[in-house]
């Protein structure tokens, strides 16, 4: 555990960016429990779990697949229910004593592994989504800020395209502006560019952070990529296999903003030394549990 | 490219071979989907940023003729045809002594003034073709206008489910054929009997393929329709609805060929005109080639009716055809 809780801190300064610094979408999370099935049988997936996500910060939660972090993420959405525990989102509960399942709401929006663009409707009409469902902008409003907010992200020239005709790259950078377009407290990221092959990974990585700087929202990232984790984060959780629970919470001093260069430095080379083990250890016992299962 | 005698270090000719390989690859695009591509890029220009499905077409079109397909299709069909006339006609084998040969049949169908009354220049073929159309349409629209709502709730809703799926497997294996006793009893007349009985296999085929592309819809659509806000409602509108279209469509060109199977039985049993009637009567009264002319017409009507269904819905899913289109290989 880090020595201090640190769910409202003070944010850390980005040179080089105007933009206010955002004090929303802090997510604290104590002591989670959850399980699959019944008390005797279930499978436990999430084990005491208590840590915070920073407002306004990147956090990054690594772990062995399998282990439950995308358990403890479909709890902050609202998909899952919680087994005990409770998860605060600016001070207001989630989700805890009384009432075990959040409600899916705008303030907290994920993106998928697999994405989640709907095939059957043009770019545009995706990232108008949100704002048209709820119902506080015309539909004639919502386009004009969908078109605006997809030139700023440099995604213009697809608007009347369907998902299907662009590559999976630019996907998942239209469905995270179609999460920007309804102005969440938190982005709820569910190891969104695993499918990605390398070298189109790291032209999304910079085009994330570049994202962050302009808008400041707190991101919830959910990786088994060390790497990815340590470029990418303020905040790094590394959780144990199955149960998960953190093992190692440690914050990465790398100075935002960050890009490529980053990964040839030194201060990058000892984070990575310094949790490398850790999740080396985590990955080998979860390697180990599957073989036991068959 | 790299200049071969370059005084580069090592790493960097690595470097540049990496290069080179990432060039390479983001190129990769097949031939086809280059040209697809372009056909796309070209065609949203002329209209102003949408493709369009003229444009699409005529391009598959130009396509499919440059292709070994259609040629492979004619020698398909000579092959077939020519087995006929030679068994028939030439070699007389004992099992087609009965059947009429392609010759006959082809002279009778075209004849201005055929043997046994029925060819394509007699009004009355027109109208038998009218009455098993007309029956069909009736009974398809019926079954679709219950089957994809039925099936749509039946996959959205599992109470729904709970209380009726139970019943809809039980009946659903039940032949159309055994329903009908039953069907004229309830029925009178001789045309809405007919028509029961098509709209019943029509009906379970759609019902059934709507509710497992109900069930197909891949739940990350729904949460995130949930995440951006939509309602309940909201999300059968813009996720379920769309989501299960690609199988509704599948169900319903199922719907529509088992339409066809049961209006023939229905109308062999009961009904005057329609083509399955011209099939019967021709076999009581002996009129052979009329029976192969039935039976072709039915095969070709069929086809138009299920072709129309597979162009409707290209067009409602406009995403799908262009994700395909895109794809190549098809």
């Amino acid at each position: 555990m880090s020595t201090q809780p640190l769910y409202t801190r003070a944010p850390m300064p980005i040179a080089g960016t105007s933009t206010q610094a955002n004090r929303e979408g802090g997510v604290r999370i104590i002591d989670v429990v959850k399980m699959y099935g019944t008390q005797d049988t279930g499978v436990l997936a999430v084990d005491h779990c208590t840590f915070d996500v920073p407002a306004g910060e990147i956090t990054v939660v690594v772990g062995p697949s399998g282990c439950g972090k995308t358990t403890l993420l479909n709890a902050i959405a609202g998909f899952h229910s919680l087994s005990s525990g409770s998860i605060y989102l600016d001070n207001e509960m989630l989700c805890g004593p009384g009432k075990l399942k959040a409600e899916p709401g705008p303030d907290r929006i994920v993106v998928f592994q697999n994405g989640a663009l709907f095939p059957w409707k043009t770019n545009i009409e995706n990232v108008a989504f949100g704002p048209i469902m709820q119902g506080y902008m015309t539909r004639k409003e919502a386009f004009e800020k969908a078109r605006g907010m997809m030139a700023d992200a440099g995604l213009h020239g697809i608007e009347s395209n369907f998902p299907g005709e662009i590559s999976s790259g630019v996907r998942r950078r239209v469905e995270i502006v179609r999460a920007l377009m309804t102005d969440p407290k938190i982005l709820l990221l569910d190891e969104p560019y695993r499918a990605l092959d390398s070298l189109t990974k790291s032209v999304m990585h910079e085009a994330l952070l570049e994202i962050f700087y302009k808008n400041r929202v707190t991101i919830f990232f959910i990786t088994h990529d060390l790497e990815e984790a340590i470029f990418l984060g303020h905040r790094l959780v590394i959780m144990t296999t199955r149960p998960c629970k953190p093992k190692k919470i440690l914050d990465i001093d790398i100075p935002h903003p960050r890009d490529y260069s980053v990964l040839t430095t030194k201060r990058f080379r000892e984070f990575m030394e310094e949790t490398a083990a850790a999740v080396h250890e985590e990955a080998t016992k979860a390697f180990a549990a599957g073989e036991k299962e068959r | 490219m790299i200049a071969r005698d370059s005084p580069e270090p090592d790493w960097a000719r690595g470097y540049y071979r990496a290069q080179n390989k990432l060039k390479i690859k983001s190129h990769a695009m097949s031939e086809t989907e280059l040209t697809h591509s372009r056909v796309i890029a070209s065609a949203r220009e002329n209209t102003g940023g949408h493709v369009s499905t003229l444009a699409l077409t005529t391009h598959r079109v130009l396509q499919w003729l440059q292709s070994p397909r259609p040629y492979l299709m004619f020698i398909g069909f000579s092959l077939f045809l020519g087995f006929w006339y030679l068994a028939v006609e030439v070699w007389k084998l004992p099992r087609f002594a009965e059947m009429p040969g392609l010759t006959a049949v082809v002279s009778e169908w075209l004849s201005k003034n055929p043997t046994y009354g029925l060819s394509i220049f007699m009004e009355e073929y027109y109208l038998h073709i009218w009455v098993s159309t007309r029956r069909i349409a009736i009974a398809f629209f019926l079954a679709t206008a219950i089957g994809v709502p039925l099936g749509l709730f039946l996959g959205w809703s599992r109470r729904f489910k709970q209380y009726v799926f139970p019943v809809f497997e039980l009946l659903r294996p039940v032949p159309p054929l055994a329903w009908v006793p039953l069907a004229i009893v309830m029925f009178h007349g001789s045309e809405t009997p007919v028509i029961f009985l098509t709209f019943l296999a029509s009906f379970y085929a759609t019902a059934l393929n709507t509710m497992l592309g109900v069930e197909s819809i891949d739940v990350s659509y729904i949460r995130a329709a949930s995440c951006l806000g939509a309602k309940r409602w909201q999300v059968f509108r813009h996720i379920i609805v769309p989501g299960a279209l690609p199988f509704i469509f599948t169900g319903l060109q199922i719907s529509v060929g088992v339409a066809w199977f049961s209006l023939v039985a229905g109308e062999m049993v009961s009904g005057q005109y329609g083509l399955g009637y011209v099939i019967n009567t021709s076999y009581t009264m002996v009129r052979y080639p009329t029976i192969i002319i039935g039976m072709v017409t039915l095969g070709i009507v069929g086809y138009v009716t299920s072709a129309a269904i597979r162009l409707l819905g290209d067009y409602m899913m406009q995403w799908r055809t262009r994700e395909l289109a895109l794809g190549g290989d098809r």
